[in-house]
């Protein structure tokens, strides 16, 4: 153990850690509104809620199936998926002629429903769910202990971000996917049934935020509000980064996940703020966002 | 010249319209202290300017700003600090709320212009949570507890506003004025080259006018009359808090609007009085406050987006 700065390493390097676990979730996250926002034109307030329905899709699949932390990781996304393909089909399919704005409102008023109903229900403090047996205990790393849980959830998410780049960028699939992003006319015209893509877009899109739910439930606790915060966090990520691109969402989630923990150590009263102020900078300097192509 | 003929006079009668209705719309508040709690309409005349202030910037320039809280929210605790501890009278405590909103609404207006549309919203967003985590740190806000106790104090030294039919009035006649003074705003030159801007920037641009440069200035206008009605609402109730700076209330000014009708100029008073009766019947259901509030939003956005006084108008065929 060593210390740097009158803060020992344990410290710091602890905060890194929970700075890129945080990172991990704007990554899922941004990369999620992002894809949804190619297709749909509709940036999805609702994200959080999904991302909370996640950790509780978790924890009902726990309580009333018996099923444990590897299933919730299958089910949940599949679940909440589900439920988002039905949101699409019943509400903003009928959106997407009109300005951007009423999308926007339309999903505000989704989370608002989401987030009432499950307060209402269980409260406004989080339901505790537990680290899955595989994943107890840690690594002593010599200049800090490294929980084994937190490790695999860095690890999983990148694994996931960078998958879901592949895909995109890199397969016939995600080539359709650009190219209905680009020019959807000209698409449907090629015989591709580009209305059931947009489906799936946004389901695929809102299994990404379950999923950071899932994983986020054995480190926070699961909460009806657990979304309502960070999804403002994640618009000033896609804000700073930019919709343009896929990798440069990956990369400014995970970048300003540490920034957040370094903060933290060095400067804790800005620790909340932090990302806001980046977002000002990055609005004076290259009003664009850093990946972005232009407004 | 048929056409220019047309024209003015289409546009005395909607002139005309809007004077019956504002007529109207006076006389009512007037004698309605006699069937309803000043205070109940207190609250709904505040959130009424609020929402005027936020519809001139989504119904005259089409900005969507999900962050006007900001502005209501701040005013409120600087009008309720000057009045509390440093002695100001209230016309100057509503004067320093007001203030502090402009200087906020210069900072927060000259960034988030510097994108469109939906990032627009995002920033605007983002910002005012910002502003909520240092309400929430600053010793001054009293953190969860707030500015009580805020003294109501004698308007311009001679009337007291302990009575509760002197701040009824001191209310309305903040309300009106700012109405008139919103719809005078609307409706001159700088309103049109705002208009303009909303139906087509890039043509604005390319007749030569700064479309930046309005886009601030009308921010700012919003962000005082937002802060006027915030430094307001921080008298009357006599208290501060952080519920006046936190997200959902950007989200309710923005229902309110909706639900009047976006860009009309009588829709987000209606659409605040609805709300504030709507909420006053809800008190006691708790969270499930919320909900509704959610599923007015999607009916809104769904089936009703012209709103109330939208589709009142569409049906008599006037503009209101």
């Amino acid at each position: 153990m060593f210390e740097l700065l009158g803060i020992s390493s344990q410290a710091l390097f602890g905060q890194l850690l929970i700075g890129l676990i945080n990172g991990s979730f704007y990554a899922l996250l941004s990369l999620g509104l992002a894809v949804i926002f190619g297709m749909l034109n509709i940036i999805n307030f609702t994200h959080g809620a999904q991302y909370m329905l996640g950790a509780f899709a978790a924890y009902f699949v726990l309580q009333y199936a018996g099923l444990g932390y590897w299933w919730a990781i299958l089910l949940a996304p599949l679940i909440v998926g589900i439920t988002g393909i039905i949101v699409e089909r019943l509400f903003l399919q009928w959106l997407y002629k009109l300005d951007h704005l009423y999308g926007l409102l339309l999903t505000f008023g989704l989370a608002l429903i989401f987030e009432g109903t499950f307060r209402n229900f269980f409260g406004s403090s989080g339901l505790p769910y537990s680290v899955p047996p595989a994943l107890q205990g840690g690594q002593n790393l010599g200049f800090m202990f490294l929980p084994n849980y937190r490790a695999w959830v860095v690890v999983f998410s990148l694994a996931v971000c960078l998958t879901t780049w592949f895909v995109i960028e890199r397969t016939k699939l995600g080539s359709y996917l650009r190219a209905a992003t680009e020019n959807p006319t000209l698409v449907r015209a090629f015989g591709i049934n580009v209305p059931r893509m947009i489906t799936l877009t946004y389901g695929f899109g809102v299994a990404l935020a379950a999923l950071a739910g899932v994983m986020a439930a054995p480190v926070y606790n699961v909460s009806p509000q657990m979304g309502a915060n960070l999804i403002i966090v994640v618009f000033a990520v896609v804000v700073i980064g930019g919709m343009g691109s896929i990798m440069g969402a990956i990369v400014t989630g995970f970048g300003l996940g540490l920034i957040e923990g370094l903060t933290k150590v060095f400067f804790p009263e800005a620790s909340n703020t932090v990302i806001f102020i980046i977002m000002a900078i990055v609005l004076l300097i290259r009003p664009a966002g850093l990946f972005g192509r232009g407004a | 010249m048929q056409r220019i003929a047309e024209v003015s006079k289409d546009h005395a009668v909607r002139a005309h319209s809007e004077a019956i209705a504002f007529i109207a719309m006076a006389c009512v508040l007037i004698i309605a202290p006699t069937f309803a709690y000043p205070v109940f309409l207190m609250k709904a005349l505040c959130f009424a300017l609020f929402a005027c202030a936020f519809n001139l910037l989504i119904g005259y320039v089409g900005l969507l700003s999900f962050g006007h809280a900001l502005f209501f929210g701040w005013a409120s605790y600087m009008s309720a600090h000057a009045a509390k501890v440093w002695g100001f009278s209230p016309e100057f405590a509503i004067l320093v709320g007001a203030g502090a909103a402009a200087g906020l609404g210069a900072i927060v207006g000259a960034l988030a212009i510097r994108r469109q549309g939906i990032y627009f919203a995002m920033i605007t967003l983002a910002l005012a949570q910002m502003m909520y985590f240092f309400a929430v740190q600053a010793p001054f806000t009293h953190g969860e507890d707030g500015i009580q106790a805020v003294p109501r104090g004698q308007l311009f030294g001679i009337i007291d506003l302990a009575n509760q039919t002197n701040m009824y009035v001191t209310v309305l006649v903040i309300f009106l004025g700012c109405f008139l003074l919103i719809y005078r705003i609307i409706n001159s030159p700088f309103g049109e080259v705002l208009k303009a801007i909303r139906e087509n920037e890039p043509r604005a641009i390319s007749l030569g006018y700064r479309s930046e440069r309005y886009k601030l200035v009308a921010f700012v206008l919003s962000a005082t009359f937002a802060g006027v009605a915030g430094a307001t609402k921080a008298l009357v109730f006599q208290l501060a808090s952080l519920t006046d700076v936190d997200w959902p209330m950007s989200g309710e000014v923005i229902l309110m609007t909706l639900v009047g009708g976006l860009g009309t100029l009588f829709g987000p008073v209606a659409g605040a009085f609805f709300m504030v009766t709507l909420e006053n019947y809800l008190t006691t259901i708790g969270q499930w406050v919320f909900v509704v509030q959610g599923v007015i939003f999607v009916v809104c956005v769904l089936l009703f987006r012209r709103g109330i006084i939208g589709e009142l108008a569409h049906l008599l065929r006037v503009k209101l």
